[in-house]
């Protein structure tokens, strides 16, 4: 589902961010990524979203060599992944229901299939009773909530999470991390980049360790 | 729908919308949601969107105000049917009565309408009046102005034909002088071509001023909602999607400005009615002023509509693409 190739990603004339990477992550899989900050999370991520590009080395998504695909191709391919950000990332001047609407009118549904398919979203991460609340009056696991529920409205066969438990406290983080187990049970190809150590090693998951851009464990052989 | 939403769930999001028919669906009907919530946004800022609407109004309606009183001008300059004259200045010999006959002989031709006997006596009594100097005139001892016909030509006489039948009036014995009154229609003239000019250079700075207003109205209102638009290319929104709702901000601005410049130029021309009115009637002419009427005033707001969307469409295509998700 997502296969790294000897990639290398350096910034301008600095230090290698990622440095020959090769794994790769299989349907229904669920994986978590982690090291320390500054070792290579959030560019791995990015560069499967496309917001950079590798300096070297093939990246595969879904299938397809991003090499090959242009700018205007990145928004049908971002619309196939499910993305959740540590800090949300949600609009505050638009309710509940309308953030987690946004992938579905991006995508061009009508309104009543964006009515259907984002009470259900909500329905799944516990939220149905607040879709006409302002993000700001919820709490942080919650606002959370909203974010996983827009990341998976759009049934994306691939979901993506930047520390999504950073800021919560070891039972909200736990739920979270249940929600994304019950994802992908139904089909949904999971990475998780975490340096929760002590919770994800509870969940035995493969455990892709990155140190200073390269992998120290969790590549199959 | 139902079909491509069957699809969706086996496939993914990425391949919800097979059809053509379904993508121009979601195509319009994202089209209709931008420009519902760029008017809402507008309207929900009441005061700083209308002072945005009079700063293009009143940048519209000036060129666009200046060009109607040029065209009412215009109507009344032609309306003035006999815009040239001859005037006959006769020898100083020629009296009273040979004048008088020279006139009927004149008045009768084809190519004049009238021809008017203005004697000495009469030219010098209006003089007197006009000039002022009354006491120098009494003390001549003869009446220095010679018999004047003014002879008006007919309607159809113009250009070449004018100074060959003023040609023609010169030669004769009686006439010590034909000079053409023409001078004055071709300065009118003049002046109406330089107003033109000057109106069409006010109204091009004009447009570029509202193009430009327009512009950075669309890049302050980019700016506010970067982080939305951040957020919107991360899920997965195009270029296009991201602009829609800026170029129909563009266009309402200018839709409205276009309307309140039509307000302005009408509640100005109604200001200018009674006065222009009363001048007419001075001049005896029926002479009423002419305003937009309703294609013009649909013109204008047309035209606010298209510099509306040409100044979103610059400010967007200059500041969008450098806001990406970083």
């Amino acid at each position: 589902m997502i296969r790294f190739d000897r990639v290398s990603k350096r910034y301008g004339e600095g230090r290698d961010a990622l440095r020959e990477l090769s794994f790769a992550i299989e349907k229904d899989e669920l994986v978590f990524l982690t090291g320390h900050s500054g070792a290579g999370k959030s560019t791995l991520l990015r560069l499967i979203m496309l917001m950079e590009r590798p300096t070297r080395g093939q990246v595969e998504v879904n299938g397809k060599n991003l090499k090959s695909m242009g700018s205007r191709a990145i928004p049908a391919h971002r619309r196939g992944i499910g993305v959740v950000f540590q800090n949300h990332q949600l609009l505050y001047d638009r309710s509940v229901f309308d953030n987690v609407a946004l992938p579905l009118i991006i995508g061009g549904y009508d309104h009543r299939e964006v009515g259907r398919r984002v009470r259900a979203a909500l329905d799944k991460v516990g939220l149905l009773a607040r879709e006409s609340s302002m993000p700001i009056t919820l709490s942080g696991g919650e606002q959370q909530r909203v974010g996983i529920a827009r990341a998976v409205v759009g049934k994306p066969n691939i979901l993506l999470a930047d520390e999504p438990t950073g800021n919560l406290d070891p039972a909200l983080s736990a739920e979270i991390m249940q929600l994304f187990e019950e994802f992908n049970r139904v089909g949904v190809t999971v990475l998780i980049a975490s340096h929760d150590l002590v919770l994800i090693s509870r969940l035995h998951h493969r455990i892709l360790t990155l140190r200073d851009g390269g992998l120290v464990s969790g590549a199959p052989d | 729908m139902a079909r491509a939403g069957g699809s969706a769930r086996r496939e993914g999001a990425v391949h919800s919308h097979t059809g053509f028919y379904d993508r121009y669906h979601a195509w319009l009907r994202h089209h209709r949601l931008s420009a519902a919530d760029s008017l809402r946004r507008l309207l929900d800022k009441p005061l700083s969107s209308l002072l945005t609407w009079l700063v293009i109004a009143i940048a519209m309606a000036l060129p666009v105000g200046m060009n109607v009183a040029l065209e009412n001008a215009r109507s009344v300059s032609v309306s003035w049917d006999r815009p040239a004259q001859i005037s006959l200045f006769l020898h100083s010999e020629i009296s009273l009565e040979p004048a008088r006959h020279l006139a009927l002989q004149l008045a009768s031709r084809d190519d004049i309408v009238d021809a008017r006997l203005i004697s000495s006596d009469d030219a010098l009594a209006e003089f007197r009046q006009l000039s002022g100097f009354g006491d120098l005139l009494d003390s001549l001892d003869q009446n220095p102005l010679p018999n004047l016909i003014i002879v008006s030509p007919a309607s159809a006489v113009a250009g070449a034909q004018m100074e060959s039948l003023q040609a023609l009036l010169q030669a004769m014995p009686q006439v010590e002088q034909a000079v053409l009154d023409m001078e004055w229609v071709q300065r009118l003239t003049g002046l109406m071509a330089l107003s033109r000019r000057i109106v069409l250079a006010v109204g091009a700075l004009l447009t570029l001023g509202v193009i430009l207003i327009l512009g950075n109205t669309i890049r302050l209102a980019i700016e506010s909602r970067r982080d939305e638009i951040v957020i919107v290319k991360l899920v997965g929104g195009s270029n296009s999607f991201v602009r829609r709702p800026f170029l129909y901000t563009g266009l309402w601005y200018g839709v409205g400005g276009g309307l309140f410049a039509g307000l302005l130029v009408s509640a100005s021309l109604w200001f200018m009615a009674e006065p222009a009115h009363a001048l007419a009637q001075l001049y005896q002419s029926g002479f009423e002023i002419r305003g937009l009427g309703i294609m013009g005033s649909l013109n204008l707001i047309i035209l606010g509509g298209l510099l509306g969307l040409t100044g979103a469409w610059l400010a967007v295509s200059r500041h969008l693409s450098e806001i990406e998700p970083r």
